[in-house]
């Protein structure tokens, strides 16, 4: 536990997670290519990408899960090559899957991994009332996990996972199948551990809650292709403008757009057309619209929002 | 090692099989129905052979030796037929087994002092059942011969059989004891070979495999309740051998149980291994079957004798755990072994189980790929 105790006592921007060259192939297929990272002590990171992109190979490695072709790093001080078993002493983990025994009760599962993270004596009773109310499940202890609820089981794996106080927690797509209520709650109680100095790695591949995140990764094929804060990040890697398009006929206007050359995306139920000059190109739609016999409700200048960041680097690359 | 992880990885598990009733059946009823199906269906004794007669003699003496075959018990006699074409049609379709055909001049000649022969003809398609009945057969008609009074019999060498350990010669003495290996055997490896490949299955492995578990602390947890349950399992098995069967417990019920422990020991840590091998239920369960059930049903000494077999397949013999165990059980039951006569096999057994709890730790990775 000594590194446990080193980096708690280490500056508040120290970094507890960094990687060179991380690098990870399944035959020929290089799932991770050569990435470089490093998460700073008690922020909460977001690893974005699309599926396949290499989200989980990346989290199992660093969880020391998987064993990495090439490249180096540490977790929480610990090399991911040759203390992967020190490593899982001082991180939780949420894999992809809902990874409870849905057989056993929330008690049931609860107790075992006290059990298995050698949570004892009063700590342990204490930790259980703790993982109950933040799951809000306290009334509910004698249920089979199976029987519950997905957002109540996604907050009790949560639990589970820290039941031992993680300096670091590596949560992979911890919200998905779940519903956007529960998704809030389960944000906060990331917040929360964050707040108390807990570093929280997370994927997800749902662009709203990456805004949630201290900072960012986004890993395409492999290979991250942007990283930063949310906020630099738009600015950053967006040197293009957005002009949102509000019109009756979504679908039709999308392929009118598309045929003018313009590069255009469904956004909800309007439409992003991505441009070098917002001023120069908005009479060209408005043109390409009325030619087609579409009358738009609104066409005007938006922030980018990091989906329309994402998707502009990822044709990009 | 830390004993609390075991602890909840045992008390887990056990929680798991309480509440699946797979599992249950698998660990508490599939004993006794194998050892019923076994127990039943496995015997080689001869009895209630369907028998018909084709007297020509007809005389008392005749009639006395037919008598003496169906008081021995080992025959029916479900016709009498009137020619040797008769004796071909109840043996090809009606189902007799043997067919005794008595001459005309039988009795004559009996009395006369002459040879006097009977004709049996017998079914030799089931060649061990055939070889039987012939046995049961002269044996039969000496006692019929005797009691008729005519005393033919005087060899000049008088041998007097006298059989140990199984005076009646039961087959069923002889075979149900070693049927708790062969049911253990299966029970012990099916057991083990779902529980590390289900957690694989249903993705909580990659939750173990984050924590600071370790292999031997997993394997030891889920080997325990398995263990008692193999336990349980023998006791029964115990009981229907004795209770039911009627099969003598000669020797030492302790010595029996730290035995079948020791065997338990190897069969559950056999299938842990090829649950950790295979990583699929499906696969894991037929691997189990295969690699346990069938080299301890055909080379163990269960059915056939290791004596008889050709040497390099006997070689073979002392790599199966469950031809000590089988030894050791016929030992135990009809020969009073004592724990000094069994040295051997209770150190290879506890060998064996050793080596394979060993390789499955070794071979037990904490890694998804």
């Amino acid at each position: 536990m000594t590194g446990l105790n080193n980096s708690r006592a280490a500056s508040p921007d120290a970094i507890t997670v960094t990687v060179a060259g991380l690098t990870r192939a399944f035959g020929d297929f290089r799932a991770v290519d050569g990435i470089d990272l490093s998460v700073l002590k008690g922020e909460v990171f977001g690893f974005l990408g699309p599926n396949g992109a290499g989200k989980s190979t990346t989290i199992r490695m660093l969880c020391g899960l998987l064993l990495p072709s090439a490249g180096s790093g540490t977790v929480g001080g610990f090399d991911i090559m040759t203390q992967t078993e020190e490593i899982k002493k001082n991180i939780g983990y949420m894999s992809q899957r809902f990874s409870l025994y849905d057989d056993l009760t929330v008690e049931e599962n609860i107790d075992f991994f006290s059990g298995i993270y050698g949570v004892s004596g009063d700590k342990r009773e204490e930790r259980k009332e703790w993982v109950l109310s933040m799951a809000g499940i306290a009334g509910r202890r004698k249920v089979i996990t199976r029987t519950m609820a997905s957002g109540f089981k996604q907050r009790l794996a949560l639990g589970c996972a820290v039941i031992h106080e993680p300096s670091i927690i590596f949560l992979d797509e911890p919200t998905s199948g779940v519903d956007p209520i529960s998704r809030r709650r389960f944000w906060d109680l990331i917040y929360e551990m964050s707040s108390r100095g807990t570093t929280v790695f997370v994927t997800t591949h749902y662009l709203d809650e990456a805004e949630y995140c201290d900072r960012l990764a986004l890993i395409y094929r492999g290979k991250i292709i942007a990283e930063g804060r949310p906020g630099t990040m738009k600015k950053e890697y967006m040197a293009k403008e957005v002009i949102e398009v509000a019109v009756g006929n979504v679908v039709e206007a999308l392929e009118v757009l598309g045929r003018e050359g313009f590069d255009v995306a469904l956004f909800g139920n309007v439409i992003h057309a991505t441009v070098d000059g917002a001023a120069s190109a908005q009479p060209g739609i408005q043109k390409a619209l009325e030619g087609a016999g579409i009358t738009s409700t609104s066409i005007r200048t938006v922030r980018p929002s990091l989906e329309d960041v994402f998707v502009s680097l990822i044709e990009v690359s | 090692m830390n004993l609390n992880r075991i602890k909840a990885i045992a008390w887990k598990e056990l929680i798991q099989i309480k509440r699946d009733p797979l599992s249950l059946a698998l660990a508490f009823l599939m004993p006794v129905i194998l050892l019923f199906i076994f127990g039943y269906a496995i015997t080689v004794d001869v009895d209630r052979l369907k028998t018909v007669v084709y007297d020509r003699d007809m005389s008392s003496l005749s009639r006395e030796i037919v008598r003496g075959l169906r008081e021995s018990g080992y025959f029916t006699i479900v016709g009498y037929v009137d020619g040797p074409a008769a004796i071909d049609r109840a043996i090809d379709g009606s189902g007799a087994r043997v067919a005794i055909s008595i001459p005309e001049d039988f009795s004559k000649n009996a009395r006369m002092g002459r040879q006097a022969g009977i004709q049996v003809i017998v079914d030799g398609s089931d060649s061990n059942t055939a070889t039987i009945a012939l046995g049961y057969l002269n044996a039969a008609m000496e006692m019929a011969a005797k009691r008729a009074g005519l005393g033919t019999i005087s060899p000049p060498i008088d041998v007097r059989l006298r059989v140990w350990y199984n005076p009646e010669l039961r087959s069923r003495n002889f075979i149900v004891p070693g049927l708790i290996a062969i049911i253990m055997t299966i029970i012990a490896a099916l057991l083990t070979s779902l529980t590390i490949a289900r957690e694989w299955e249903r993705g909580t492995m990659e939750q173990l495999i984050s924590t600071p578990l370790k292999p031997p602390e997993l394997i030891i947890g889920k080997l325990i309740p398995y263990f008692v349950i193999g336990v349980i399992d023998t006791v029964m098995s115990i009981i229907i051998v004795v209770a039911l069967f009627g099969v003598p417990l000669k020797g030492s019920v302790v010595l029996l149980l730290f035995i079948s422990s020791l065997f338990l020991f190897g069969g559950l840590s056999l299938g842990i291994l090829i649950s950790i091998l295979t990583k699929s239920q499906l696969a894991a369960s037929q691997a189990a079957v295969i690699s346990s059930y069938l080299p301890a049903l055909l080379m163990s000494g269960f059915m056939f004798s290791i004596p008889n077999m050709p040497v390099p397949l006997q070689a073979i013999t002392y790599l199966i755990p469950a031809r000590y165990f089988v030894s050791s059980l016929k030992g135990i039951f009809l020969k009073a072994n004592t724990a000094d006569m069994l040295l051997t096999e209770m150190g290879l057994l506890a060998l064996f189980g050793l080596i394979v709890f060993t390789v499955a730790v070794k071979k037990f990775k904490k890694r998804v790929a």
